[in-house]
This record gives structure tokens, C-alpha cells and sequence, in this order.
């Protein structure tokens, strides 16, 4: 049985996983998991996944679940180019330093846009407050301006010359913002070279497919059945309201 | 010129790093930093780190944050006993996915639980209100419970039968909210068991010394009372209580 990979590309972590895979020409079967669907709290992928998030692996009796965790391990099992995760000590340190920063940074801080934009109104019936929407944007414009300032300075890609899984990290989590209908990379300009460096360096056909469906998020939105997404109601108390 | 490390024990991803260096014997200048007073948004911190964090590694001009980067960086320029961080592929997963897992759960809950009950008590002079008290016990108690049972189970360490990184990196999120005198391993025997076995590993002699600061955290209201709170940290407060 070959690598199994659980994925939902609404999922910005399952993005970055599912570009690696293809731009690598990894051979891996495609399973799905629409979080829509709540199918994350299947039994089967229970057995994958004991906390219920994508991205998840089977590699044979193998689970393995993180995305940064994931790639690290195809990297070394499919022996992918250097750039990727550079065995160089300091351009490795790089790269781990950024997948570090941004589960605490980027990624909570682009992941809200999305929740408080599009899904908190579709599942609650409610705007969103403008002060608790303001506070979100303050945040997402703190965080992109430090990867500006502080990971991209005036290199070409976060680790130097060269695209790393760093900047795949972190265009996946930038992308979730636009989809809701904030460009992020509207005046912003050394942003928007960045994100068209790693576009071609990705593959614009594969990045574009990566990201069809949360691109098409706000249209999709307007047609979803708001009482079939109550499962997220729970989180959506918790962590937002 | 030694490596440097940029430390304040009060914070736990400077422990691991702290106590990781002492026990592979790396030799480094321990630059403390204060941040009760505010110190790294001073502007002497500034230059070494714009991200305004501990801890950070200062190698002659190679400057790196994140403890878990540090680590890891440590672990191979100082080619440290293979079990910190195995060559084996599978192994070193496991250690990775807890590296990933832990930025979300254990940590932000463990910390959480420690400002409400070490540092917004003797910041605002009043208790947290018990709503909040009660989610922030409750995001904490499911990611310990997740931790015994989905990282942990009934193996030794994280990753089988030695100590990894993926320990070190636990343990000292586990001890920040027993600082306050929340006795997380009470009714967890696997837990404790575990770090008994942990604490023996690193050394107790170690183990203490790290934790000393955050075990005598009820010195907090002195320090506030004898410097003032710092803005940034007024705000830091502020925002977590929205």
C-alpha cells in the first residue's frame, strides 16, 4: 500500500503539504476530508489522526500527523532537492526558525480573516463586531510586516536565493486571507515580488490549482447552507467569541 | 567570541534551551534579559532581535530565535547523542510532529493558565473572572489529556524508550503552570511518572536550578511593586483578556 495523504485544500497546512508532494513528484494517494462535512470526526480518520486535523499521513502502518512534521519526512524519505530544507546549518536554521514563528504568528493571524470574514457570519448568522475585526486586521498587518522586516528582508526567498519550506509555509497561510476578500498583498510590493517568485518557482499551474477552492471561498459562501456547518459552532465560541 | 544566549528562565522555551546546552556541555555567555521590566523592547534588544523574544542564539554573526530552530541547530553543530534528535527517519518524525503539535496546545494553555493565576491576579489586584479561569483550566486539562494519551501512551519518553528533545520541550510547558501551585500531575500517574523519569534524565541538580525562577513565581508582586509594570506588558495583559 502506498503513502496515503488525508487533505482538505481549504486547509492551508494541507496546501503546502499537497504542493510538496506533486512539486516533488511524490507518489501519493489523495484522500479526502471535507472539514464542510465535519467528516474529520469519522471513525476512520480517527484511526489516522487521533486529534482530527489534516494534513495527515499513512505511510503503510506509519501515522503521522503536523504538516511541518510531514514535510520534513517526505524530504528525507524521497530524498527531495536541497533548497527545500537545506542541510547547510544556518540556511536550515532559517527555515526552522520561520516554521516555528509563524504557528503562533501568520498563521492564527491569517486563519481569523477567514473565520471571522466568511465562516463566522455563514455558521453563526452574525457579523462579526468591527472592533473585534479591526483588533484581527492590526494583528495580520503586525505579523506579514515582520515577515517583510525581519524573514524576508532583502532576500529573494526567506532562506536566500532559493524557495525553501519556509516560503511554502507561509504563502499557503497568506493565500487564506485573500480568499476571504483581504489582499494582503495590496500595497505591500515586496510582498507581492515575493509571492511571484515563489508562484513560479512552485508552478503557477499547481499553485493556482492548490489554491482553486479557497480562491472561489467568498462565491461558495454565498451558496452554503449555513444550519449543515453547525459542528463548528463549538469552536467558533471558544476560540473567537 | 562564545555563543551567546539571550535568556530569561521565566519563560519556558528558554529552559529547554538552557538546560539542553548545560547538559551537552556547550559552552555559551548567558545574556539575561528581564522581561518583567520590558527589557526586550528595549532598544539594546532591539538590535539583536526585532521579534522582540527569548530566547535567541547569538553564534559571532549568526543570530537565530525560536527555541525549537535553537535546538535543533544546537543538536547538530554540536553532533549531541543521537537520541536528542535521531537519524532514524521515523523516529525523528515523531519528534517534529510534537515540536509542530505543542506551539498550539500544551504551550499557549500552559501559559495562559500561568498568567491568569501568577501574573493578572497581582497585575490588576484582583482575581481572573471564573469564566475565564474555567476555559483556560479546560483548554489545559484536554491538551494534557492528549499529551498522556496520544503522545506519551505507555511508552517510556515521547519517542520510545529515550529522551528527545520532544521531552525537554514538554516538560518545561508542563512546569510553568505548576509554578503557581496548580498540582497538574494530581490524578495524571502517567504524567508523573513520566516526569520523574524526565527530571532523572536531565539531572535533578539541572532540572532544579532551571526551574528555580518559576517555582518561586509568587516573588512576582515584589518585582512589580519595585519597578512598575512595563506598557508592553500592560497590553499584553489587555489583550488577553479580550
Amino acid at each position: 500500500m502506498g503513502l496515503e495523504i488525508y487533505l482538505d485544500l481549504f486547509s492551508q497546512p494541507c496546501r503546502s503539504v499537497y504542493i510538496f508532494a506533486k512539486k516533488n513528484n511524490i507518489p501519493f494517494e489523495f484522500k479526502k476530508i471535507s472539514l464542510m462535512a465535519g467528516e474529520h470526526y469519522n471513525e476512520d480518520f480517527g484511526k489516522v489522526s487521533a486529534w482530527r486535523k489534516v494534513p495527515a499521513i499513512k505511510d503503510g502502518d506509519f501515522c503521522l500527523c503536523e504538516s511541518v512534521a510531514i514535510m520534513m519526512y517526505l524530504v528525507e524519505k524521497y530524498n527531495t532537492p536541497d533548497n527545500w530544507y537545506p542541510a547547510d546549518l544556518q540556511k536550515r536554521a532559517r527555515v526552522n526558525e520561520y516554521l516555528s514563528w509563524q504557528h503562533s504568528a501568520m498563521r492564527p493571524h491569517g486563519s481569523k480573516m477567514f473565520w471571522l470574514k466568511l465562516m463566522i457570519p455563514k455558521v453563526m448568522g452574525v457579523e462579526v463586531p468591527q472592533e473585534k475585526m479591526d483588533a484581527a486586521i492590526e494583528d495580520l498587518n503586525g505579523s506579514l510586516k515582520l515577515i517583510e522586516e525581519n524573514f524576508l528582508q532583502d532576500k529573494p526567498f526567506i532562506a536566500g536565493d532559493q524557495i525553501s519550506l519556509a516560503d511554502l509555509v507561509a504563502i499557503v497561510e497568506m493565500m487564506q486571507p485573500v480568499g476571504a476578500g483581504l489582499d494582503v498583498f495590496e500595497k505591500r510590493p515586496k510582498l507581492s515580488a515575493w509571492r511571484d517568485r515563489v508562484r513560479d518557482a512552485i508552478g503557477s499551474e499547481l499553485f493556482d490549482e492548490a489554491h482553486q477552492g479557497i480562491l472561489s471561498a467568498q462565491e461558495m459562501a454565498k451558496t452554503m447552507d449555513g444550519s449543515k456547518l453547525q459542528h463548528f459552532k463549538p469552536k467558533i465560541l471558544k476560540t473567537f467569541l | 567570541m562564545a555563543l551567546e544566549l539571550y535568556l530569561d528562565l521565566h519563560s519556558q522555551p528558554c529552559r529547554s534551551v538552557y538546560i539542553f546546552a548545560k547538559l551537552a556541555n556547550i559552552p555559551f555567555e548567558f545574556k539575561a534579559v528581564d522581561l518583567s521590566s520590558g527589557e526586550n523592547y528595549g532598544e539594546g534588544f532591539g538590535k539583536v532581535s526585532i521579534l522582540r523574544k527569548v530566547p535567541v542564539l547569538k553564534d559571532e554573526a549568526f543570530i537565530l530565535t525560536e527555541s525549537t530552530a535553537i535546538l535543533q541547530y544546537l543538536a547538530k553543530k554540536y553532533s549531541t547523542p543521537d537520541h536528542w534528535y535521531p537519524a532514524d527517519m521515523q523516529k525523528r518524525a515523531r519528534v517534529d510532529e510534537y515540536l509542530s503539535w505543542q506551539h498550539t496546545n500544551i504551550r499557549p494553555h500552559g501559559s495562559k493558565v500561568f498568567w491568569f493565576r501568577g501574573v493578572l491576579p497581582v497585575v490588576t489586584g484582583a482575581p481572573v473572572p471564573k469564566e475565564k479561569m474555567d476555559s483556560a483550566m479546560e483548554d489545559l486539562n484536554t491538551s494534557l489529556k492528549l499529551f498522556e494519551e496520544k503522545f506519551l501512551q505507555d511508552k517510556p519518553f515521547i519517542i520510545g524508550d529515550q529522551i528527545s528533545l520532544a521531552d525537554l520541550v514538554a516538560i518545561v510547558e508542563v512546569m510553568q503552570p505548576f509554578g503557581t501551585g496548580l498540582d497538574v500531575f494530581e490524578g495524571r500517574p502517567t504524567l508523573k511518572a513520566w516526569m520523574d523519569r524526565v527530571k532523572k534524565e536531565i539531572g535533578v541538580e539541572l532540572f532544579d536550578e532551571a526551574h528555580n525562577i518559576i517555582m518561586n513565581v509568587a516573588l512576582l508582586p515584589q518585582t512589580f511593586e519595585n519597578k512598575g509594570l512595563p506598557d508592553a506588558l500592560k497590553m499584553r495583559i489587555m489583550k488577553m483578556f479580550n
